[in-house]
């Protein structure tokens, strides 16, 4: 099979012009017989979009496993990948299909529901290995998106293809950007309408970030706006571009960095992205400025770390948000923006919430990029002591950094420590789920602190681009991983359970009042939602780094997640953390994750028991 | 007083050169002894950088260097002090068979083992300054973790950076000062 897919990828270079004549007979087909997006995305049954819904809450309305039955949740099939690297992401369910993608050398699987996960085709696009190494922090991949009866797969080398969802044959393939430059692809691409929107990893690696939407019925693109760089290039106009109810004013981006550095300043995109359909608009967030030595790269560094709200037909954008200016700790703004209608003040209010990397949860008025709440998620968060609220001081919006904690405050060579939270953020990529029923966000989140000692570095195309020495041990109270029900309007943190390890799953509810998520030891967890008691649990073979999924077929509800241990969690915590501040002689260290689980990928889904 | 800067960059210049040779062979390096020092970097008896770690724990300037720069661009995926992750081979144990000539084939040239049971990739470092102005630090760190000479994290005492240390990283790098 593997070989077949090979084959329709020469044949749809090679015969460019004979697949052009043939596409407009392929799509009146697969109008025919699959459904569109929006139709897939409206029956609860399905998992039709990476993040479930345009909104990226990741709630489910199934509600067959309740807080009452989830104890008797039992494992009802499993799937090896074949893969042994990280797996991110969640598979779709369209239908009676469920689709994966695996880590490099990123397999697509049609399963076949109907017949105990059958594999109906696969397609193994063809990459040079040599992507490999240039994927900071492993070779995942965060999910296939669906649209137009076509199955879309972000490569890891930076290249975006067009399946037919029912048989696999390639239909359109486009390169984005070079691995050669270090730039790759991890991030699961949205699809609205007739464009797919796509992201770029390679902030390690001084990749000038950008957007990329690209026209679903060929794959040409349409626009690609950058994070930096002049207005024609980040799509800014310096009139209607806002960002805190101001006009940005011309140059926005250049205005912040010295010279031609903001050309390899990295901001890249590899995060989710959110759709908000009455608005038309588009929402994602920018990841660190290269390098991370922050004393070489002097300014806001804008529009790195930064909230963008862009219109998804000319890219234009309408409103950014810079959350952290003239980033010190490679706290990338790329997580998962949670579009939720909130009661504030007594009125509903379009709000966006984003629980960033730096430790802070945001909330903003959505259609206007207004400031309504900023509070850390974790209390020990210690590099800020809070954002300026006050919309006539002229730090409006910022941070207020302290500078014990402040890489660049002292100069290189100077080692700052006791930074929380770590680089790695109080959360990365695993996105938190908004369940409207209890009206709280529940957050898988990193309690990691650090050490962090920046030095110059020289700039190479295609290598690391760091520039700084990092040593990462748990935060206060000896625990990394915290799992959070929380409020973000208020800050305030309604239940808790702590793991020995950071929770790198990202999390789902449902309206059967349950929560989901997976820990990095590779338990599969059932929560009631209201109270935070574990309801279920369930070692799968190896850690959890994905993001648990649900779905309903032949009137029963199945909830799926996939194990495979890996990304920066398997980076950073395979050997164990040790604690620089434990005093001489210790020998201390913390367990390693070695010690519990090693490589592979698996998916494994559960349901109750019965017909 | 550029004579420093001048050693760096030829010490680079060799590390390239052996890599052009890639006669690779699996040999231990040799007696850890340090014997004489060169800008903060100390050499065994055959010429290998090496760490020189006094009984009260300071660790020489160029094993200190080395734990810098290890743990900023190899760490991504070879884990916290050459510990090894999920991603790439524990280097305290992988060291213990790499002598020095062989070290720098592999940082320079690269290492692929891609085949139905891995995908292995270690890429060229070859024109990366960050790590060939320093590959003889990085050796010895890595060298002094692989004897347990040097514990894990920021070793808490180091000797002081030599005089035009930093001239000559600058000038290696070739970045302003």
């Amino acid at each position: 099979m593997k070989s077949r897919g090979q084959w329709f990828a020469g044949a749809a270079v090679g015969a460019f012009g004979c697949l052009l004549l043939a596409v407009p007979a392929a799509r009146a087909q697969s109008s025919a017989s699959s459904p569109t997006l929006e139709q897939a995305a409206a029956s609860p049954d399905n998992w039709a979009i990476p993040a479930l819904d345009y909104a990226s809450t990741r709630y489910s309305t199934l509600n067959q496993i309740t807080a009452d039955n989830a104890s008797q949740l039992e494992p009802s099939w499993t799937f090896s990948t074949g893969v042994l690297r990280g797996h991110e992401g969640q598979p779709l369910v369209i239908g009676n299909v469920m689709y994966l993608v695996t880590p490099f050398p990123n397999t697509v699987f049609a399963l076949d529901l109907s017949n105990d996960g059958r594999i109906m085709w696969q397609y193994t696009p063809t990459q040079n290995p040599d992507v490999i190494p240039v994927m900071c922090c492993d070779t995942v991949n965060r999910g296939v998106a669906y649209g137009d009866g076509k199955i879309i797969l972000h490569q890891a080398d930076n290249t975006v293809v067009a399946l037919d969802a029912q048989t696999g044959k390639v239909d359109w393939v486009r390169q984005l950007a070079s691995y050669k430059d270090g730039a790759t692809g991890t991030g699961a691409p949205l699809v609205v309408g007739n464009k797919v929107f796509v992201g770029v990893s390679g902030g390690e690696f001084g990749v000038q970030g950008f957007l990329a939407a690209l026209d679903m019925s060929d794959g040409h693109i349409l626009w690609k706006a950058y994070s930096e760089g002049p207005d024609n290039q980040i799509l800014f106009n310096p009139q209607t571009t806002m960002s805190l109810g101001k006009p940005v004013g011309a140059d926005s981006s250049l205005r912040t960095w010295k010279g031609d550095e903001w050309k390899i300043g990295g901001g890249d995109t590899w995060g989710w992205l959110s759709y908000d359909p009455k608005l038309n608009l588009l929402y994602y967030g920018s990841g660190n400025p290269s390098t991370w030595n922050p004393n070489q790269r002097p300014g806001d560094n804008k529009w790195s770390m930064t909230i963008f709200a862009r219109d998804p037909d000319t890219g234009m954008a309408k409103w950014v948000y810079q959350m952290t200016p003239h980033d010190q700790w490679d706290y990338d703004g790329v997580n998962e923006m949670i579009l939720a209608d909130l009661a504030i003040n007594g009125q509903q209010v379009p709000a966006l919430v984003h629980f960033d990397r730096n430790g802070l949860a945001y909330v903003l008025n959505r259609a206007t990029g207004a400031l309504l709440a900023v509070h850390k998620y974790d209390p020990d968060v210690n590099w800020t002591s809070g954002v300026d609220m006050n919309p006539s001081s002229p730090n409006y919006g910022r941070p207020t950094v302290v500078a014990q904690y402040a890489p660049g405050s002292r100069g290189v060579n100077v080692n700052y420590t006791g930074i929380c939270p770590a680089a790695l953020g109080s959360k990365d990529e695993q996105p938190a789920s908004y369940d409207p029923q209890t009206g709280l966000f529940y957050v898988p989140t990193n309690h990691v602190c650090m050490d962090y000692e920046p030095y110059p570095v020289a700039y190479t195309a295609g290598q690391p681009y760091v520039g700084a020495t990092l040593s990462m041990y748990p935060g206060p109270g000896g625990y990394m991983g915290r799992f959070i029900a929380f409020d973000p309007m208020t800050g305030k943190t309604v239940w808790q359970i702590h793991d020995q390890f950071s929770d790198w799953g990202g999390a789902l509810t449902t309206a059967g009042g349950v929560v989901f998520y997976g820990t990095l030891k590779g338990y599969f967890r059932a929560v009631d939602a209201k109270t935070g008691k574990i309801l279920y649990s369930f070692k799968t073979p190896s850690g959890i780094i994905s993001n648990v999924m649900t779905y309903m077929h032949d009137g029963k509800q199945y909830v799926a997640v996939l194990s495979g241990v890996g990304g920066w969690a398997g980076i950073g915590l395979a050997a164990g953390l040790t604690d620089p501040h434990a005093g001489l002689g210790a020998v201390g260290g913390y367990a390693a994750l070695k010690d519990y689980t090693t490589l592979g990928g698996q998916l494994t889904v559960f349901a109750l028991p019965g017909s | 007083m550029d004579v420093k800067g001048h050693s760096r960059i030829a010490l680079a210049t060799i590390a390239l050169a052996f890599a052009g040779a890639a006669a690779a062979f699996a040999a231990a390096p040799g007696n850890p002894k340090p014997v004489k020092e060169v800008g903060g970097l100390w050499f065994d008896k055959d010429g290998a950088p090496t760490y020189n770690i006094t009984k009260d724990g300071t660790v020489d300037w160029g094993t200190f260097v080395g734990y810098l720069r290890y743990n900023s661009i190899c760490l991504d995926c070879h884990g916290p002090d050459g510990s090894g992750s999920s991603y790439a081979p524990d280097l305290t144990q992988a060291l213990q068979q790499l002598s020095y000539s062989q070290f720098i084939a592999d940082v320079a040239g690269g290492i692929k083992s891609v085949n139905t049971a891995q995908d292995l990739v270690m890429p060229s470092f070859a024109t990366n300054k960050n790590v060939m102005c320093f590959i003889g630090e990085i050796y010895s760190y890595l060298r002094a973790r692989s004897t347990g000479a040097l514990g894990r994290g920021r070793p808490a005492k180091s000797a002081p950076d030599p005089k035009g240390f930093d001239e000559a990283s600058y000038k290696c790098l070739g970045i302003p000062m």
